[in-house]
């Protein structure tokens, strides 16, 4: 009950934030965090029984008949997950209530960010396909209201919208995905389907679900070409890129493909495409990072590369690929919740994140300047730091990659080596180096704003340095959960002189030495961007949302033309089209002439009324219309006399009296028949006619000669006289045993008859 | 018979169809007056023909056997009294269109708008 319990409560508490804020003041982040951190402690709890062996499932009933629950499954790999949303969730509030004090709707904002640490919660611990859609979807809101919140900003507004549409998008193929995944299980639950990946391997549903599935991953983690909203979302004030880049969001679909790869994963498929989109997206996220100035963009694209390293290492999917992907996720959290956090705070003290406006401010902020340039080392991957056991894992698994993937290992060591440039870059060119001026002098940031990232650095120190007694406890059932078979690995900070060391010391030399040649480096690379890279994704996104909406717009206007007879036209014509196809398909009809049963003047009334009917179509005189719709009204009783319904010809004969005198009256006021319609339109208008009348024949023909079913008007035959005391059935029927329906029909006369008055009064008074 | 009211019934449809796509809204009334019987036939030849036993009982053995069904004319009943109504309706307010727009043409109320 406790996973579901917490959501619940974790969700009321967003609920209220907005609203307690007034009473809480300035206190507002740390009571917030409160309920974070206490589900951070009770998943740690946790640890000890889930690195036993124990699975804990909740299961609440939603929709029992549709197989769809409200359930939980909490293994390791969720737990590792918990505790990186809990606790840098519980960090940013503290963070984040200082940090928003100066603007507007601190409240409302605390909320949001509650409801985004639910809604990433709840996908982590989904044990339902079902509710992980539900809480992926939230994630994709919530996240618009974040990402939107400077929403007086027209940049902002455009990338929330991009990232809701690109997520949005992405949301709708994972939930196809996950229908079609479903299908062969007959269930959404996720503890069945993991226990069973040869029935959707052996499907051929594996193809499309495994496409859909993708496609909702790779969007949410922004891989190339879906990497752009990621860089946009930065607009997003410094606490929401802070959570969002570092255990929420982005990472989403990262848990998504980890979290399946025991039941899509193994497959050529799944690698190649797992390698290529990841390999591409690590590079390209490292690569444009280099030329960016605005510390937090810099920071964005290393979020892509890191995110691209992950599904790489998901799609190789070797023991070592898995082990550093848990790993390196680890790692990039810690270190990129500290780093956006500290972009944060140095744009808050010196009043820019501009990279040329930045310098010497080691001198003002000593403390921060320390942590900031720790977590800087995990990222170049640094011994004693833990990115450093990262990066030597992911060069040890593109080593003992079992394909010769000998471009991924090149385009890794270029990725490292442009992060351990960007680290350099970013240390010294912030914290040393030439002090411009500054509007207000940068001061150490207070408690609130440094406490998440102490910790988060301490926390990657302390793993980086005791990895076997501290690390793998915490990744090692992970590790196990999503790739089965695989054992994790001890980690070591020394693991002796090899190629992997070699590769690292190369990587910081070489990241070094483009350090030292940025000058001529950054500029060089700038021409090849303007040069070949020119296309911008955000403009080419925003330029096919406009052609989707001119199209939209398009289309609208051709089938929304606003001229009646189009519209009825379209459907005559579909709906013949398909009844002739019915028709075609059908037995043919044997049809028996027997000209005996036909009296030579229901003959002549039957040509009659065609002759009418006719000539009200062809005339162009109002006159001929009236006394044809006579003839065609008169005719008809005359058949339903022949044909034993004497009550309806009675009635008939009233209605097509009075018809004919108010056609009379309305027609009397009208102008004459204009010519309106070109021949083409006639001769179009006439063949639709013919079809539409030809297939009415048809169906005549078929309901007369068809064996029907017994009638039900036994009963009112028997009961018509015994029960009701009327001879004539059909006045029985209308008056006794339907009387009901007549009593609407007269409701339906009455307002009718008002309703013509009105309109007729109306008239009168103007 | 059946195959001779067949044809009636689809050059009245026909009918129907080619006045419900007029310019003139006079016209699409006509049609809509045209639908009306063409569907109450319909609905009375599939209910079957039968000459001269109309639903008449006197409380006799075995009368009912032959009988023309009661069913589909008590439906028919209905729909034409319905059509009166409908009719009526729709006829008037062609009247207070004209007298309003000062047009029967319903491409120029559609450029009007």
């Amino acid at each position: 009950m406790t996973t579901g319990l917490f959501l619940i409560v974790l969700l009321g508490v967003a609920a209220v934030a907005p609203f307690l804020r007034k009473y809480l003041k300035h206190q507002a982040g740390w009571v917030y965090a409160i309920w974070p951190f206490a589900g951070f402690l009770y998943y740690l709890s946790l640890l000890p029984a889930i690195n036993d062996g124990v699975i804990i499932t909740e299961t609440f009933t939603w929709l029992p008949v549709l197989g769809i629950d409200f359930s939980f499954y909490v293994d390791g790999f969720s737990v590792l997950f918990s505790l990186l949303v809990l606790g840098i969730g519980a960090f940013i509030m503290v963070y984040a209530g200082y940090y928003m004090r100066p603007y507007p709707m601190k409240g409302r904002f605390l909320g949001y960010l509650l409801l985004f640490m639910t809604a990433m919660q709840g996908i982590v611990v989904s044990g339902n396909l079902i509710t992980m859609f539900v809480f992926w979807e939230l994630t994709s809101i919530s996240s618009y209201l974040l990402i939107g919140y400077y929403h007086e900003k027209p940049e902002a507004r455009a990338s929330a919208l991009q990232a809701l549409l690109i997520t949005g998008f992405g949301g709708l193929a994972l939930l196809g995905g996950f229908v079609l995944l479903a299908i062969p299980y007959g269930s959404y639950e996720l503890s069945y389907i993991l226990s069973k990946p040869e029935i959707i391997q052996g499907s051929n549903l594996y193809l499309p679900a495994f496409i859909l599935i993708a496609i909702g991953a790779f969007t949410k983690s922004a891989q190339f070409p879906f990497h752009f909203w990621l860089p946009g979302a930065m607009t997003a004030p410094s606490p929401v890129s802070a959570y969002l880049h570092s255990a929420t969001m982005v990472k989403a679909g990262v848990f998504l493909l980890a979290r399946l790869n025991p039941v899509l994963g193994g497959t050529e498929l799944w690698s190649y495409t797992l390698t290529i989109v990841g390999v591409t997206t690590m590079f390209t996220g490292a690569w444009l990072s280099i030329t960016q100035v605005d510390l937090k963009r810099i920071l964005a694209y290393t979020t892509v590369s890191a995110l691209g390293t992950l599904v790489l290492l998901i799609g190789t999917g070797t023991e070592y690929a898995i082990n550093a992907a848990i790993i390196f996720l680890l790692v990039h959290a810690l270190y990129k919740g500290t780093l956006f956090m500290m972009a944060g705070n140095i744009e808050k003290k010196t009043g820019t994140r501009d990279l040329s406006q930045l310098g010497g401010v080691f001198k003002y902020m000593p403390f921060a300047a320390i942590i900031m340039s720790l977590a800087l080392v995990s990222m170049a991957g640094v011994p004693p730091m833990l990115g450093f056991l990262g990066k030597e894992l992911i060069y040890e698994a593109s080593v003992a990659a079992p394909k010769a993937y000998g471009f991924i290992l090149i385009l890794g060591f270029l990725t490292n080596v442009i992060l351990v440039f960007l680290s350099l870059r970013l240390a010294i060119g912030i914290f040393w180096g030439k002090e411009p001026s500054y509007t207000k002098t940068p001061a150490e940031p207070n408690l609130a704003l440094m406490l998440g990232p102490f910790f988060l650095v301490l926390a990657s120190f302390v793993l980086g340095l005791f990895p076997s007694t501290m690390a793998n406890p915490l990744t090692s059932k992970a590790i196990m959960a999503i790739s089965p078979g695989n054992d994790a690995i001890i980690l070591k900070l020394w693991h002796g002189f090899n190629l992997v060391l070699g590769l690292s010391v190369l990587t910081l030399l070489s990241g070094y030495l483009v350090f030292r040649y940025q000058n001529n480096i950054i500029p060089a690379i700038d021409r090849i961007n303007i040069k070949y890279f020119r296309r911008e994704f955000t403009r080419l996104f925003f330029s096919m949302i406009d052609s989707f909406l001119i199209l939209t717009k398009l289309k609208t206007k051709t089938l929304q033309h606003g001229y009646h007879r189009f519209y009825l036209m379209t459907l005559f014509v579909i709906a013949s089209i398909l009844v002739w196809v019915m028709i075609w398909r059908a037995d043919p009809i044997i049809l028996e002439l027997n000209f005996s049963e036909m009296p030579l003047n229901l003959i002549a009334v039957v040509v009659l009324i065609i002759a009418a009917s006719l000539s009200s179509v062809i005339s162009n005189s109002r006159v001929i219309a009236l006394i044809s719709m006579g003839v065609i009204g008169f005719g008809i009783t005359i058949i339903f006399i022949a044909y034993s319904g004497v009550d309806l010809a009675i009635t008939m004969i009233m209605v097509e009296t009075l018809m004919i005198i108010l056609a009379m009256a309305v027609v009397y006021h009208l102008p004459k028949y204009q010519n309106f319609s070109s021949t083409g339109a006639r001769m179009r208008d006439g063949l639709v006619a013919t079809l539409v009348g030809a297939f009415f024949m048809v169906l005549v023909i078929q309901a007369g000669t068809s064996d029907l079913e017994a009638p039900i008007s036994e009963y009112f035959k028997e009961a018509s006289y015994s029960l009701a005391y009327g001879r004539n059935i059909v006045n029985v029927i209308l008056v006794d045993f339907r009387a009901l329906d007549t009593l609407g029909e007269i409701t339906v006369i009455s307002i009718a008859a008002l309703g013509i008055y009105a309109m007729i009064k109306l008239g009168k008074k103007q | 018979m059946l195959f001779l009211l067949a044809i009636l019934i689809g050059v009245l449809y026909g009918s129907a169809v080619y006045l419900l796509l007029r310019r003139n809204i006079f016209k699409l009334i006509l049609g809509l007056i045209f639908l009306g019987h063409a569907t109450n036939l319909l609905l009375f030849v599939a209910g079957g023909l039968t000459s001269g036993k109309p639903a008449f009982i006197r409380g006799l053995q075995d009368e009912a056997i032959g009988m023309s069904d009661p069913l589909p004319q008590a439906l028919i009943l209905t729909a034409i009294v319905i059509g009166l109504g409908v009719t009526a309706f729709a006829l008037t307010l062609v009247y207070r269109f004209y007298k309003v727009t000062k047009t029967v043409d319903f491409d120029e109320l559609s450029e009007n708008e």
